[in-house]
């Protein structure tokens, strides 16, 4: 890691190509600029993680620590290429006025001609689409669940600002789930007549099952409190009975369902290097997602 | 089951626009023959762990071992479980183990015995009972083919062939499929004799490989590679796969066989048809074989087999700083063996595209390093405005596809060196799948173990390319066993001179790869 303090954009994207030259190998083989904005004391976990993510998909990575506004604008860097690993890192701190002009600093940063995902491991935006660094990205991931406060709120918030290419990564926990949901009904073969969820009382992702499972079932779901951890129960009733995915202990789940000895399947909480590797496998909107969380807004207003 | 099942059920949690969710096989259950052997433990155990880990298997999934072995179910999982632990690609974690724990079963028998593949019948009735695997089985034969008839036969008369309505029964196979066109007959007589052309899966596990894989990628979705991929821009093509190893403990089954019979037939001719082939009209099994059958079809042996294939046995020397014994020094072959353990031939595709273009394929043991790759050498630009001193060093266009290790493509081109006068010498460009990229590519095993239980035949050769492989085949290696035996070359070196005056021949050179 080489520190750059008091600095530019220019002598930062001078410094990734020295970095490389000095490891040997000119050759760049990044897929893409990954960005992501977090407060001070996250910052070194969040670049924990988006390194490990991006092994699938070698990136340029950028953390931006927006710090306090006041004062002389100024740029702080620590540069990096990854050892045992093809990306490259910047962990870029703002403080004074360009706190308000991230963009700026980021935009002469980008790979040329390849995607860039914008990932807010925390507090979100409101609006991430329209956010100035947002803007700049195909792809913009939030995770609700990790916001400090509004919890309850945070899903919502997000589902209302829908813009394509916005994901968040309550979605992205759930899509064991929905394969196990959707291998079991295709094994059940049978009409669903109702549904319920069972999860903690705050639960971004089961609200979004709860959405998902009535958008595609056109069934109310039931939403039941639980002690969790996460999800612990989804419920789909048949004419011949309930199908059952019962996961008390966030690892192994049971399934049951009528005419079938009970199963056991793995389905554990996966870390969020595994979530955000997911979501860097697409880069095109998720449709499925768009319908679920129009569902979502439309149940609110209900 | 259900009481609208005349009318087609649509599962409504399924989208095709939900691209997140993985096809995951209906419920099912796995039979391996020869579970004791190393391939087993190696590779398919480990990969259907891996595949259990990934969320890829359905609930209830069964793996069923057969063997010699008194073991009790027990046993076989605790072989099973630390085969995983040994070999597996994802981390060893508890939830998954239990998944697959509770449907692991074992079958004590031989071959030919009766009592046995009763019980394994009753076993596959159990499964369906207690896990719900619903008649729907695989067979993965992972035992020498002479056993296949015993095996397949005794299948039979049990009754385990035969699916239940809806439901479906397959069997896997590995290489070698026959040793010739007549024993690869007699084999495919075997297994289609029970089993429809749709239910059997022959495993070339080179054909699960992404780079194998991305050759389709690279060729038909790009606009810039396809209009140079014919004889009016390719030179000549290599295809090499080396091994730095020696026989090891196969002897047995490889005095006798050969390089060419061992690789050629299968791994390389395969790649050979990727490579050359047409565009399919899509990508299922059906477009795919049509196309690799037809290129296939166009192979041509050269006129003199004397002087455009070349064959060789490593003998004592130094491989990456190691001594090792020559192969007539290892155990259990004979002083007297004319097997070949290194074979290069030359073959011609008949098409518009390719008349005039050699495909030179080489596959070797104890050779300098362990490499698969394709290279498609370019012609030299038909005028360079350049005096001749200034291109000196450079040599013909390249685009090498590496298959493994170091997965990934490279080309090679003529650039100007910096300074003041024009100086032009090759240079290479990488496109790596990356060291850290591949650790999280699925192994092959997995994927083709996927496609097996999924029905999804599309890199899996039907017995047609089988018995076409064998059709270019035959003539060379019976012209090898009516004339002399192989030359010699030293073990950890690049093969015997006689293949380098093959390509001498044509005014070429083989790629040092």
């Amino acid at each position: 890691m080489i520190e750059l303090n008091d600095t530019t954009s220019s002598a930062i994207a001078a410094e990734f190509v020295r970095a490389r030259r000095r490891a040997g190998s000119p050759a760049m083989g990044m897929v893409m600029t990954l960005v992501f904005v977090v407060e001070e004391e996250d910052a070194e976990t969040a670049m924990d993680i988006a390194r490990s993510a991006s092994r699938e998909h070698p990136a340029r990575v950028l953390g931006m620590i927006l710090g306090d506004g006041r004062g002389a604008a100024r740029v702080d860097a620590k540069v990096g290429i990854g050892s045992g690993w093809t990306g490259e890192t910047a962990l870029i701190t703002l403080s004074g006025a360009v706190t308000k002009h991230p963009e700026s600093v980021v935009l002469p940063l980008l790979l040329p001609d390849s995607p860039v995902v914008v990932w807010w491991p925390s507090r979100a935006p409101a609006d991430p689409a329209a956010d100035p660094l947002g803007r700049l990205a195909r792809r913009r991931i939030t995770d609700a669940a990790a916001v400090r406060t509004g919890k309850a709120k945070a899903m919502l918030t997000q589902c209302r600002a829908y813009a394509p290419g916005n994901t968040d990564l309550a979605w992205t926990r759930l899509t064991g789930w929905r394969a196990l949901l959707a291998a079991a009904l295709e094994q059940a073969q049978s009409k669903v007549t109702a549904a319920s969820v069972s999860a903690e009382r705050i639960s971004p992702s089961a609200d979004l099952l709860s959405a998902w499972l009535s958008d595609r079932l056109k069934v109310k779901v039931a939403r039941r409190g639980s002690e969790g951890p996460g999800i612990t129960r989804v419920v789909l009733t048949t004419k011949q009975g309930d199908i059952v995915i019962a996961r008390p202990d966030g690892k192994l789940a049971t399934l049951s369902a009528p005419g079938e000895p009970d199963r056991p399947v793995a389905l554990k909480r996966r870390e969020l290097d595994e979530l955000l590797s997911e979501e860097l496998r697409r880069l095109d909107p998720d449709e499925v997602y768009a319908r679920t969380v129009k569902r979502m807004v439309k149940e609110d207003a209900k | 089951m259900s009481d609208d099942a005349t009318s087609v059920f649509v599962n409504p949690l399924r989208d095709p626009q939900d691209r997140r969710l993985p096809r995951i096989a209906g419920p099912c259950g796995l039979v391996i023959f020869g579970v004791t052997g190393d391939l087993s433990r190696k590779k398919l155990m480990p990969a259907v762990y891996d595949l259990a880990s990934r969320g890829l298997l359905p609930p209830g999934f069964s793996l069923v071992g057969y063997a010699r072995r008194d073991w009790a179910d027990q046993d076989f999982a605790q072989v099973v479980h630390d085969s995983v632990k040994e070999h597996a690609r994802t981390e060893f974690r508890e939830e998954v183990w239990k998944q697959l724990a509770e449907g692991i079963r074992f079958v004590q028998g031989d071959f030919s015995d009766d009592v046995a593949f009763d019980q394994l019948r009753q076993t596959i009735l159990d499964l369906d009972r207690v896990r719900g695997t619903r008649g729907n089985h695989a067979f993965y034969l992972s035992i020498p083919p002479r056993f296949f008839s015993d095996v397949i036969g005794q299948l039979k008369e049990h009754g385990l062939t035969d699916p239940k309505p809806g439901a479906w029964r397959r069997v896997v196979v590995e290489k070698p499929f026959g040793s010739n066109l007549e024993t690869a007959r007699e084999l495919n007589a075997i297994v289609s004799e029970v089993f429809p052309p749709d239910s059997v899966f022959r495993i070339d596990h080179y054909l699960g490989k992404e780079t194998v894989q991305n050759i389709l990628a690279m060729r038909f979705a790009n606009a810039m590679f396809e209009p140079v991929w014919n004889a009016n821009y390719v030179d000549h093509v290599q295809i090499t796969m080396a091994e730095d190893i020696g026989i090891g403990g196969r002897a047995g089954y490889y005095d006798g066989i050969g390089a060419a019979r061992d690789v050629i037939q299968n791994h390389l001719l395969q790649l050979l048809a990727l490579t050359a082939m047409e565009e399919p009209t899509s990508f299922d099994a059906k477009s795919l074989r049509i196309e690799k059958q037809k290129v296939l079809e166009s192979v041509v042996l050269p006129r003199r087999l004397d002087l455009a294939t070349a064959r060789g046995q490593y003998t004592e020397g130094w491989s990456g700083g190691v001594k090792v014994p020559g192969y007539l020094e290892e155990e259990d072959i004979p002083g007297s063996s004319h097997t070949e353990t290194y074979a290069a031939i030359t073959l011609g595709v008949e098409t518009r595209r390719w008349a005039g273009v050699p495909f030179y394929l080489r596959h070797g043991k104890r050779l300098g390093r362990r490499v698969t790759e394709v290279a498609v050498v370019f012609k030299r630009a038909p005028h360079l405005p350049f005096s001749a001193t200034a291109t000196e060093e450079l040599t013909q266009n390249a685009l090498v596809i590496r298959v493994q290790p170091d997965e990934g493509v490279t080309m090679r081109f003529g650039s100007k060196v910096p300074g003041t006068a024009m100086e032009i010498r090759d240079v290479n460009m990488d496109f790596a799948y990356g060291g850290s990229f591949t650790e999280s590519s699925p192994e092959a095993y997995e994927r083709l173990i996927l496609d097996v239980l999924l029905g999804e035949p599309p890199l899996f050769p039907r017995h047609e390319e089988v018995e076409q492989s064998w059709k270019i085949l035959d003539p060379i290696v019976d012209y090898w066993a009516e004339h002399g035996k192989p030359d010699t070359y030293e073990a950890g070196t690049w093969g015997p001179a006689s293949a380098d005056k093959m390509l001498a021949r044509d005014g070429r050179v083989w790629r040092r790869p």
